[in-house]
C-alpha cells in the first residue's frame, strides 16, 4: 500500500480499490475488459472524452445504477465492501434548495437518522470558509461557495474513498484552481478518484493519471511533485500539454477509423 | 397592481351587459341587467349569505378531505410498485367516468344533507391532487437520489427529506386546481338534491323565473370561488417558497 509522502495516515486507513471487468449497454460494449487501480490515500485522475464510460466507471464504484451491464468485480485492498465507504461529489452541487447550508452539509446524518455532530459541522464549515453562511439558503451563494458546501458535505461523510465526477468543471478558472487547492488539502489521506475532461486538472492533481478511450485504460506519466501542483510549474504544464496532445491524437484516430 | 386591470375589465363587462339589456329591452326574466341583479342581491343578502355559508362549508370540508386523500394516495403510489400496478388503472378509469352522473346516486346513498355534496367535491378534486403530487414525487432529480444512495439512506427517509419537499410545487399546482373544481362539485351536488346552498338557490330561482336572483346567487358563487382560489394561491406560495429550485 502506498501512502502520500509525509502525511500521516487517516483512521481508518483508506484502502486501495481495484475495478476489473467490462461493461456493455444492450449487448453493445461500453468499455472492453479493463483494470482500474486506485492507490490507497492518493489522487487518481481518470481522463477521457465524452461517452467513453468514465462516469459509468465512477458510478459503478459508488454502487449507483448505470444502465450498463457490468461484469467484473470492485474490491478494496482490505476486502471490506466498497460501496458503503464512498462519498460522492458531482459537477452539479446537488444542494437541496429548501435546506440551509448547515442542513445540506448534515444531509447524510439526517438521511441515516443519526444525531448530527455539531462540533464537526462547525469545524468543517470553518475549513471551507463558510462559517458565516451556515444559515443561508443555497440560492444566496455564488457558484464557488455552493461547490464548497458540496465539498463540506462530502467531508462531513467522513468516508475513506472519495469519488469526484467532474466536480469543478462548472466553475470559472480562478474558482476552480482555488477549489482544487482546498480539495487536496481537505481530502489528504483519502483514496480519491476524480473523473475529469480537463488535462490541466489532471496534471495538477494526478498522483496517477489514467486516460480512458474506447480501447481501454492507459496509464499516463505524471509529474513527481506533490499535489496540488502550482499552475505555473513547468513540469505540470508540460504534462498538461502532453495529455492534450494525446487526447487529440486519440480523437483523430477514432475519426479516421470510424 | 394586478387588481386594477381586473377591476377595470369587470366594470367594462358590466357596462356591456347593461348596454345589451337597455338596447334590446329584453324582459327581466330572460336577462336582467346588472343594476337589477345588484338590487336583488342587496334585497336578499341575508338569504344569499346563509346559502353561501352552506356551500362554503361543503367546499372547504371537501377540499380538506379530498386533498388529504390525494396526498396519501400519491405517496402510496410513489412508494409502492404494487400500488402503481393495481391502483393507477382504476384511478384513470374512475376519472373517465362522468362524476356528475354519480350525483343522484350519491344523494340516494348519503342523503339530502351536507355529506353528499362534500363527497361530490372530494370525488372531483381527488384525481387532480393525486395526479399532480404523484407526478412531482416521481420526478425527483436523479442526482439527489444518487447522492442519497451513496449516503446509505433508507427509502422512507429519502421520501420524507428529499422526494416530498422536492414535489411540493407540484402539490401546490394540484391544490390550486382543486380550489377551482371543488365549488363546481358542491354545486352539482346541490342541483341534484338539496334544501340549502347556492346551487339549490339557483335552481329554485330559475324554476320561479326569478332570473335576477339566479344571477345574484351565481355571481356570489363566482366571487366565492375567486376568493377561495386567491387564498389557496397565497397558501401554496409558501409551500413553493420552501422548495424553490
Amino acid at each position: 500500500m502506498t501512502k502520500a509522502s509525509g502525511i500521516p495516515a487517516a483512521k481508518p486507513t483508506a484502502p486501495a480499490v481495484t475495478v476489473t471487468g467490462n461493461a456493455s449497454i444492450n449487448d453493445a460494449p461500453l468499455f472492453a475488459p479493463l483494470t482500474l487501480r486506485l492507490d490507497a490515500g492518493r489522487w487518481t485522475c481518470l481522463l477521457g472524452g465524452s461517452g467513453v464510460g468514465k462516469s459509468t466507471l465512477l458510478r459503478l464504484i459508488c454502487g449507483l445504477a448505470t444502465g450498463a451491464d457490468f461484469q467484473g468485480e470492485i474490491r478494496a485492498s482490505d476486502a471490506v465492501p466498497v460501496a458503503d465507504r464512498v462519498a460522492y461529489m458531482a459537477q452539479d452541487d446537488l444542494l437541496l434548495p429548501w435546506a440551509s447550508v448547515a442542513q445540506n452539509v448534515l444531509l447524510g446524518s439526517r438521511l441515516r437518522g443519526q444525531v448530527a455532530d455539531q462540533d464537526r459541522l462547525a469545524r468543517i464549515l470553518e475549513r471551507v470558509g463558510l462559517s458565516d453562511h451556515a444559515t443561508k439558503k443555497p440560492d444566496e451563494l455564488s457558484g464557488g461557495q455552493r461547490q464548497r458546501v458540496a465539498l463540506a458535505r462530502t467531508l462531513m461523510e467522513d468516508k475513506p474513498i472519495i469519488l469526484l465526477d467532474e466536480p469543478f468543471s462548472a466553475l470559472d478558472a480562478q474558482t476552480r484552481a482555488a477549489m482544487q487547492d482546498l480539495a487536496v488539502e481537505l481530502l489528504a489521506d483519502k483514496t480519491v478518484l476524480i473523473v475529469t475532461h480537463d488535462p490541466a486538472e489532471a496534471a495538477r492533481l494526478g498522483q496517477a493519471i489514467v486516460v480512458m478511450t474506447p480501447a481501454g485504460l492507459q496509464n499516463f506519466p505524471h509529474p513527481a511533485s506533490a499535489i496540488p501542483r502550482p499552475i505555473d510549474d513547468l513540469e505540470t504544464l508540460e504534462c498538461q500539454a502532453a495529455l492534450l496532445r494525446h487526447l487529440r491524437e486519440d480523437t483523430s484516430q477514432e475519426r479516421s477509423t470510424s | 397592481m394586478k387588481a386594477l386591470p381586473a377591476l377595470a375589465a369587470t366594470l367594462f363587462a358590466l357596462c356591456i351587459w347593461q348596454a345589451i339589456v337597455s338596447a334590446t329591452g329584453l324582459p327581466r326574466f330572460i336577462l336582467p341587467g346588472p343594476a337589477l341583479v345588484a338590487e336583488t342581491w342587496w334585497h336578499h343578502r341575508w338569504v344569499i349569505a346563509e346559502h353561501t355559508m352552506i356551500t362554503a362549508l361543503e367546499v372547504l370540508i371537501g377540499l380538506v378531505i379530498g386533498s388529504a386523500l390525494g396526498v396519501v394516495t400519491a405517496i402510496q403510489l410513489a412508494t409502492s410498485r404494487m400500488a402503481r400496478v393495481l391502483v393507477q388503472p382504476i384511478l384513470v378509469f374512475t376519472q373517465a367516468l362522468p362524476v356528475f352522473a354519480l350525483a343522484p346516486i350519491l344523494t340516494l346513498w348519503l342523503g339530502f344533507g351536507l355529506w353528499s355534496k362534500v363527497f361530490m367535491a372530494v370525488l372531483i378534486i381527488y384525481f387532480p391532487v393525486t395526479s399532480a403530487f404523484f407526478d412531482g414525487l416521481m420526478r425527483t432529480p436523479q442526482g439527489y437520489l444518487d447522492l442519497a444512495r451513496t449516503m446509505q439512506a433508507s427509502p422512507a427517509r429519502i421520501l420524507w427529506h428529499i422526494r416530498v419537499p422536492a414535489a411540493l410545487p407540484s402539490l401546490a399546482s394540484g391544490l390550486r386546481l382543486a380550489a377551482v373544481y371543488a365549488p363546481i362539485g358542491a354545486v352539482i351536488g346541490e342541483w341534484v338534491g338539496a334544501s340549502r346552498g347556492l346551487g339549490y338557490l339557483m335552481l329554485l330561482a330559475n324554476g320561479r323565473a326569478k332570473t335576477d336572483l339566479m344571477f345574484a346567487a351565481m355571481l356570489t358563487l363566482g366571487v366565492f370561488s375567486v376568493l377561495l382560489h386567491i387564498t389557496v394561491v397565497l397558501l401554496t406560495r409558501r409551500l413553493e417558497r420552501r422548495s424553490k429550485v
